[in-house]
């Protein structure tokens, strides 16, 4: 397969092949994710009234602390016995180690998000309001929006100093924004909309997705070069 | 005070600041003007601010604090916009200036930043009753201050000189993102901080005052720019510079 699009599904494969392979370490993710949801209905008591109110907010934090997690290790494969370096040799356009990496982050992240659902909904008790397809289209384009600039960060970070530090100080900022949309989009599905403001909030999530996307596609190839 | 005064000062100030730019000459003495510039308009800006201009309908005396918050924040975001152009450069042509520049900037935008948000905030307490709401003006303020403190953390976190660049550039290309949304917030939202004014709107008084200080707030951003620029320059020349046995003139 050539071409950019080709080239992106390979390394998508690719990645999709070694966490098939490492499944281990998607259960360490999933258990995390599980985990941090728990915690939050912990150190918040046993107000069921807040915690269905608040229950968007709680599923996006756990899932953007466990993309800490994917997104970081998406990276440290690769820098194991210089994997980059081959990838880079072989070689392999930047944008499509770009395009495939933020696709398989974006998989992983939706995916989580899936299995993640379930537990909110018996967590929190909340009711999913507005239908299934519409909350599922919200975590894919919420997922899309966390994985751009979170695969350019974390290739930044992975080979800085302290990256544990530093990929969460980088990218958390930049996301408030599209967490908020996601978010709030979130809390319309299990609320109602009777306003009908989810559409404004889902356009501003999407030009988030669409700008770090373009960015990302863009910038990618300096951030590997020469290093 | 003929209301044009700060218009013309503000003209003689971006005609040096391109002479600097352009000029070698003139660098070495042109900050010694900007500083001077500053100093005599920061002379007279306290009376003009809070006597000559008239006070506010609504909020009275305490609105005069826009005289000091308003261009504060502008020069924020002129400083944060030089970062982006010189991101924008360094990435097209590799050029240890446009890096120390974008370090500059960032650092003087960030100060600048953070001190009009506090003042923002110091108004916010008379007038809105608190110091800090979680309006999207305010929202977007206080993530800019935070993500531009993430990029000079990981300036601080990359040893090789060109791969921060690089890498800083990347980040900053990216963080810029948030500066339209920033400008913009007040009318997508229409929430508690208030929209632009302009000119038409206001009286020419208030106006002339706010001119002066943004252009008083130009000269200060300049010094500070200028100075910070040398110091990330040389330690730039610093960190590439050859071994000394390697360095021309050496045994």
């Amino acid at each position: 397969m050539s071409g950019l699009l080709g080239q992106s599904l390979l390394v998508l494969r690719k990645d999709l092949l070694i966490e098939w392979r490492t499944r281990a370490r998607l259960n360490a993710l999933i258990f995390f994710a599980i985990a941090t949801l728990l915690l939050f209905s912990f150190a918040l008591g046993p107000d069921t009234v807040m915690m269905r109110k608040h229950a968007a907010g709680y599923l996006w934090l756990g899932l953007l602390f466990s993309s800490m997690l994917s997104l970081g290790e998406s990276f440290r494969i690769e820098s194991e016995n210089l994997a980059m370096d081959g990838l880079k040799l072989i070689p392999v356009d930047p944008r499509a180690i770009f395009l495939g990496k933020t696709m398989g982050n974006t998989l992983l992240l939706w995916l989580l998000s899936l299995v993640l659902l379930p537990v909110t909904i018996a967590l929190f008790d909340v009711t999913v309001t507005l239908g299934w397809p519409t909350l599922v289209g919200i975590f894919l384009v919420g997922s899309m929006a966390i994985s751009a600039p979170g695969t350019v960060y974390a290739a930044i970070a992975s080979h800085a100093r302290a990256r544990d530090v530093l990929l969460p100080l980088l990218l958390f900022p930049i996301l408030i924004p599209a967490l908020l949309a996601v978010v709030k989009a979130t809390h319309l599905v299990f609320e109602g909309d009777l306003m009908d403001q989810l559409k404004s909030w889902m356009r501003l999530l999407g030009c988030f997705a669409i700008i770090y996307w373009t960015l990302g596609f863009l910038l990618f190839p300096k951030v590997l070069e020469d290093d | 005070m003929p209301l044009i005064t700060p218009l013309l000062i503000l003209v003689g100030v971006v005609g040096l600041l391109l002479a600097h730019a352009f000029v070698p000459s003139v660098r070495r003495w042109s900050w010694k003007a900007f500083l001077g510039i500053a100093v005599v308009m920061f002379l007279v800006q306290p009376y003009l601010a809070l006597s000559w201009a008239p006070p506010e309908r609504e909020m009275g005396e305490v609105q005069r604090i826009m005289y000091m918050h308003v261009p504060q924040v502008w020069m924020a975001l002129l400083a944060l916009t030089l970062n982006f152009c010189c991101s924008v450069a360094f990435l097209l042509k590799k050029s240890w200036v446009t890096d120390a520049l974008a370090e500059a900037s960032a650092e003087v935008g960030v100060y600048f930043g953070a001190v009009g948000v506090t003042l923002g905030a110091i108004w916010a307490k008379p007038t809105w009753g608190v110091y800090w709401d979680w309006d999207p003006r305010l929202t977007t303020a206080a993530i800019m201050i935070v993500i531009y403190m993430g990029y000079l953390t990981l300036r601080r976190f990359v040893e090789d000189p060109e791969k921060r660049a690089t890498w800083s550039s990347v980040m900053g290309i990216i963080s810029y993102v948030d500066l339209p949304v920033l400008w913009f917030s007040v009318k997508w939202w229409n929430s508690l901080h208030q929209v632009q004014s302009s000119p038409k709107t206001v009286d020419p008084d208030m106006t002339m005052v706010l001119r002066w200080s943004a252009t008083m707030f130009l000269c200060l951003l300049s010094v500070f720019i200028i100075h910070r620029f040398r110091v990330a320059y040389a330690a730039r020349q610093a960190e590439v510079a050859p071994p000394e046995a390697l360095a021309p003139g050496a045994a």
